[in-house]
């Protein structure tokens, strides 16, 4: 049995020397920084996929987590300078797909890998930064029905928030162009993709509501890809829209394209050149609508008066004249003036829409109580005050006055008074009034 | 008043006047008065109607870094 025990010798201290003599003996510090340079050369770009465990932000803005699979586990860190490109947020128990190179933490002996990049598996990395936060806004409320605002249908000025040189420009200008040019467009110039955009078009809706100038905008840009597209879906923007006193339109690529911006708009709409035809769409029914309500104000003016006109008395007759007086100097402006000036703007405009104009006027013209009470009625104002004159006793023998008619003024000079009676008034109806 | 009014505020206005001269149970002052008052507002719609002269103007950084409007000129020869 002895036999078999192999006795190992134990070295004598003589020995020990001369082998310590050819050892290399490392310092903590100097095998860590070997194994550091080994694994930095042999490791400095490598991918890893992974399920994120022990998820950690520090203050400093560094993440930290381990990253795992059934057997085994890798430290791992984020710094902030990397996050940039990572949109989405991490969370315990995604996996993820993750590149960079591996290091050794000298003070902790520890190595983990560092990311430059970072990618979810299986779902891209974009469409799942956008279902996040969309889910996060949606969540705060700020897509809420109950918070969107009514968008103008009549705009005056209309606020664009977009590229100054972009197709998205171009079209919303055509558009208004063509449909109606009397549009007032400020256009707040953005970046629309890349480094910086988001800020630029968050800071724009902010300013546009500063300078309060505009009754709608219209935020957005052409197509593009969905990197392109990106500041339209970054929260700081998608704020801004939800902050904003000023209706907003989102108006991003293509119909096709739905961003986040789009679900904080008041309104989106599937293209730049939608979102103008949104806003100047009613204006060309817009005439059609005036003149309805132009008809419709006299028809009703008119019936009102033919109703208390069937108890006709001093009072109604006092009225009448106030009345003419309304109209006259309404008439002036009502169908002088502005039917001549919608006629004269329209003359560089197709005669088919002048020759409807005009058709609008004179049916304006023949409706209104205007010509029915104007004819055979004059006005008689009192100079030099050029004031109304409703009464006899308001005017003196010898005063001057002045008398409008449909064609044109009288100037005359009182000579006599008489007074009428009311039977008079009666019995003459509206034809006596001087 | 009408004066300041947009043209939004004006044509609902309006709307709300013709409704009511409709509504046809009216004091005769009263048609009046807003018989008076739709013709102003019609007027100002007609004239914002009228109003062909199309302005687009541009937020632009003024000398002292400040926020100046300028007449925007990039899309004319497209």
């Amino acid at each position: 049995m002895i036999d078999n025990i192999r006795i190992i010798p134990y070295p004598n201290p003589m020995s020990i020397e001369k082998v310590a003599d050819q050892r290399t003996i490392y310092s903590v510090s100097e095998i860590t920084r070997n194994i550091k340079t080994l694994v930095q050369e042999q490791y400095p770009d490598i991918w890893v996929r992974g399920e994120i465990s022990n998820y950690r932000r520090a203050s400093s803005g560094h993440i930290y987590f381990t990253l795992k699979d059934e057997k085994a586990v890798i430290r791992a860190v984020l710094f902030r300078g990397h996050q940039q490109g990572v949109r989405f947020e991490l969370e315990d128990g995604m996996n993820v797909i993750v590149h960079g190179g591996v290091d050794v933490f000298d003070k902790r002996g520890e190595y983990q890998i560092i990311i430059d990049f970072l990618e979810p598996e299986g779902i891209g990395a974009l469409q799942l930064a956008f279902e996040q936060l969309k889910e996060k806004l949606s969540k705060e409320g700020l897509f809420d029905d109950a918070h969107k605002k009514t968008i103008p249908s009549f705009p005056d000025t209309v606020g664009v928030i977009t590229s100054p040189t972009g197709a998205a420009l171009r079209d919303i200008m055509n558009v208004m162009g063509r449909r109606y040019r009397g549009v007032h467009i400020i256009i707040y110039p953005v970046l629309v993709q890349g480094e910086g955009a988001a800020e630029e078009i968050a800071a724009a809706i902010r300013k546009a509501n500063m300078r309060d100038e505009t009754d709608v905008l219209i935020v957005g840009r052409g197509g593009g890809s969905i990197e392109d597209l990106w500041p339209f879906n970054e929260e700081k923007v998608a704020r801004a829209i939800y902050e904003s006193r000023i209706p907003v339109i989102s108006a991003v690529g293509h119909e096709i394209d739905f961003t986040i911006s789009d679900y904080a708009a008041d309104l989106r709409a599937p293209t730049p050149s939608a979102a103008a035809e949104l806003v100047v769409k009613n204006r060309q029914e817009l005439l059609r609508w005036l003149r309805d309500l132009f008809l419709r104000l006299g028809n009703s003016t008119q019936r009102v008066l033919a109703q208390k006109k069937q108890l006709a008395s001093y009072h109604t007759s006092d009225v009448l004249f106030r009345m003419m007086q309304t109209i006259l100097n309404e008439k002036n402006f009502a169908l002088d003036d502005v039917t001549k000036t919608m006629l004269n703007s329209m003359e560089s405009v197709q005669n088919g829409k002048k020759a409807r104009f005009e058709r609008i006027a004179g049916q304006l013209d023949a409706l209104s109580p205007l010509k029915t009470l104007a004819r055979g009625y004059a006005l008689v104002r009192k100079l030099p005050e050029d004031v109304p004159l409703f009464s006899i006793e308001n005017v003196d023998i010898g005063d001057e006055t002045k008398t409008r008619l449909r064609d044109g003024e009288l100037l005359s000079t009182v000579h006599r008074k008489e007074k009428t009676t009311r039977t008079e008034i009666k019995d003459n109806g509206s034809d006596t009034f001087i | 008043m009408a004066q300041t009014l947009s043209f939004e505020d004006s044509i609902k206005r309006l709307e709300e006047i013709v409704k009511e001269l409709e509504n046809g149970d009216i004091e005769i002052e009263k048609a009046l008065t807003l018989f008076e008052e739709g013709m102003r507002l019609a007027k100002l719609c007609a004239q914002k109607l009228a109003h062909v002269e199309r302005r687009i103007e541009i937020l632009k950084k003024g000398e002292k870094d400040e926020d100046v409007l300028e007449l925007f000129q990039g899309l004319d020869e497209e």
